[in-house]
């Protein structure tokens, strides 16, 4: 699908804690994913998976603990950063496809930015509508402009939030489908899922989050399904 | 605790021994007649003010550095005395100014600018009661409270030049008019006893949002389960 | 990417943004009007003590339709959480503060302008010879303006009753700027027009302190 920029990194959290107030979000989070994994997130609402998504996405500062890449050492510049999708398409509404794009293809130093924002809006499948407002797409739409984005600078590591929310089985179909390639092209994935989906069955490894704690984590024995269906805990490291 | 208590009866001695100097130690001023002893706490109050406002300032600071809850508690305590402290400036410049003048504000530049000082920390506890949060509380008060007090400087000044373009009349005589030695003494005597007083005010207020802190994190955890 | 670069790339978004829809500009440039014309009715236009009044009343205008216009500024980037993507693209946090008030300073700038005519026919004062000038003050007090509203309006789009919280943080604080550009404009626009070039020097000073204080201190502003 897309040429990676820079070589394949793994992520590894270091007793991460988050805490709002008087409390944690996360709690002594520490495990680690070899390049290339395809990681999924598992856990209640609220059991912190957002949290350390973002954490993961350098969008917010943990209280405690280290968040490293292994492979490229310090925290990449915002060119070597992961893709991040979540819940909001974190695009503007105000603006164009190819528009939006452009912005941040610029911004992270991509080359030749034009071409590549048109490639990418090939592949998601929204060339047609380049010069439409970002306003008047559909839900399934806007999710597929918030991976062109992600993916604009061609990062290595992509963490998804609930990628799947609001997408139809046509839409769910296509994203499986694109995870499956970026998986083959070499990236590192690490996404929060619900229950067991075409999605899920992309995933090599499963780690469960409840209150802000890692309980489960199959590279240490337990069982895919029963993290994503909320099973007991499994064997936990 | 006993630091504490020594502390405040220091500060209340001090309050009660500046008082009885305004009043039987300081001459009587020529012009004016009694009235003008409010001058002594005053300008005392103001300076007490000022020095709380600086307190909350580098509790402001060490926050933004530091991250840690204290440093918050030391800027609320900061900036709530310092209001205290303000408002008696407020308070007594218009009593001191309508005998004297016949006027209750003159809009005197230093009267002035303390107004515009006096709303900036209330706009400062305003936005603390408007964030939920603590981290997030204390993280914003903090930055506002740098802006806060990195603008008082530029306040006085613009308020100063401002009047010297329009002149009104000075509340308690302009930087021209001389000071009795008596007088100066019992100034400074109750400047230091309005700042005592300020510090014991602080380390209470700093005592109180501290323990109110962690009843906080306890309901907080309690809502939790 | 280096700052400057970083900053052109989002000042051309924040302008594009705005000519395309032009909301901002327009309703900034009415409000002025309305409170313009509004004060009128408080003091008696065309007369000599009006002219004395009517500099501080512009400011006044300004200022206000200030503390409306910032109001978006952040939230805008709220709707969508692209504040997040933005903080994810850019390597200096403080390019995102730099464009917006680049953006801010030419919409509260041309707003300005626009008034301008306007002023001078209700307030009976003759403008054009002392235009040059009374740009530069216009320019000096707006980037203040500019530099302060978009810090505030960073808070407190982080903050509940926002929209109330905003005037009340960002006025206070803006007393410096309205106290001198209106001395300022005033003396331009006397009978016998003096430039008080301390003035314009204080509002530079106010401009740069308040611009290195953003630039030291505005990445925890947008901190999560």
């Amino acid at each position: 699908m897309t040429a990676l920029r820079i070589p394949p990194t793994g992520l590894r959290f270091e007793n991460i804690d988050k805490r709002y107030g008087g409390l944690f979000a996360l709690r002594r989070v520490s495990f680690e994913i070899a390049p290339g994994e395809c990681v999924v997130l598992a856990g209640r609402n609220g059991s912190g998976k957002t949290t350390l998504l973002r954490i993961a996405a350098q969008i917010v500062k943990p209280t405690a603990g280290k968040l490293s890449f292994p492979g490229v050492g310090s925290p990449p510049s915002a060119s070597g950063r992961p893709g991040y999708v979540a819940h909001a398409t974190m695009v503007y509404d105000e603006l164009t496809a190819e528009e939006n794009l452009l912005l941040f293809a610029k911004l992270q130093d991509v080359e030749n930015p034009a071409a590549r924002a048109e490639e990418l809006l090939r592949e998601v499948g929204l060339i047609e509508r380049r010069d439409s407002l970002v306003r008047t797409f559909s839900r399934g739409m806007r999710q597929r402009m918030a991976i062109a984005r992600a993916l604009i600078h061609g990062p290595s590591v992509l963490l998804f939030d609930e990628p799947a929310t609001g997408l139809d089985p046509p839409g769910i179909a296509w994203l499986a489908n694109s995870l499956r390639e970026l998986h083959r092209a070499g990236c590192t994935v690490l996404m929060s899922l619900h229950g067991e989906s075409e999605i899920s069955a992309l995933a090599t490894r499963a780690v469960q989050l409840d209150a802000g704690s890692v309980v489960a984590d199959t590279k240490f024995g337990a069982s895919l399904h029963s993290i994503l269906t909320f099973g007991s805990a499994g064997a936990t490291p | 605790m006993g630091k504490r208590i020594i502390l405040g009866a220091v500060a209340i001695l001090l309050v009660i021994a500046a008082a009885y100097a305004s009043f039987y130690v300081a001459p009587e001023e020529r012009t004016m007649g009694p009235i003008q002893r409010i001058f002594y706490f005053h300008v005392g109050s103001a300076w007490a003010g000022l020095l709380a406002f600086f307190v909350c300032f580098i509790g402001n600071l060490m926050y933004v550095w530091k991250r840690e809850p204290k440093y918050d508690w030391l800027g609320v305590a900061g900036a709530e005395v310092g209001l205290v402290f303000t408002t008696v400036v407020l308070i007594t410049g218009p009593i001191w100014a309508h005998p004297v003048w016949g006027i209750w504000w003159t809009w005197d530049a230093r009267l002035t600018s303390t107004l515009v000082l006096w709303l900036l920390y209330v706009s400062y506890l305003l936005l603390r009661t408007l964030v939920e949060e603590p981290g997030r509380r204390a993280l914003l008060s903090a930055l506002f409270g740098i802006f806060a007090f990195i603008d008082v400087p530029l306040v006085f000044g613009a308020i100063r030049w401002w009047r010297t373009q329009h002149p009104s009349p000075v509340i308690m005589g302009g930087p021209g008019s001389g000071l009795d030695p008596t007088m100066r003494k019992v100034l400074f005597f109750s400047g230091l006893a309005m700042c005592v007083l300020m510090a014991f005010l602080i380390v209470e207020r700093y005592a109180l949002e501290k323990m109110r802190s962690e009843v906080d994190i306890l309901k907080r955890e309690a809502e939790a389960q | 990417m280096s700052l400057l670069s970083n900053t052109a790339i989002l000042l051309g978004k924040e302008l594009r943004t705005e000519f395309r829809s032009r909301e901002l500009l327009t309703t900034t440039a009415v409000f002025i009007l309305i409170v313009l014309v509004l004060f009128s009715f408080e003091i008696n236009p065309g007369t000599e003590e009006a002219r004395e009044f009517a500099p501080g009343l512009l400011w006044l205008a300004i200022l206000f339709a200030s503390s409306l216009m910032f109001q978006s500024c952040f939230l805008r980037e709220q709707t969508n959480d692209t504040l997040s993507s933005l903080r994810l693209a850019v390597s200096d946090p403080f390019a995102i503060f730099l464009a917006k008030l680049i953006a801010n300073t030419l919409f509260l700038l041309l707003t300005e302008l626009l008034m301008l005519p306007f002023f001078a026919i209700f307030y009976n004062i003759p403008l054009w010879s002392k235009l040059p000038v009374l740009i530069l003050v216009l320019f000096v007090g707006s980037l203040g303006i500019s530099i302060v509203g978009t810090a505030i309006s960073a808070i407190s789009a982080q903050a509940r009753m926002r929209e109330l919280l905003l005037p009340l943080l960002l006025l206070p604080l803006l007393t410096p700027v309205l106290v001198v550009s209106s001395l300022v404009t005033a003396s331009l626009l006397d009978r016998e027009p003096i430039v008080q070039w301390k003035g314009i020097g204080f509002l530079a000073v106010f401009d740069l302190i308040f611009l290195t204080a953003l630039w030291l201190f505005g990445e925890y502003l947008l901190e999560e």
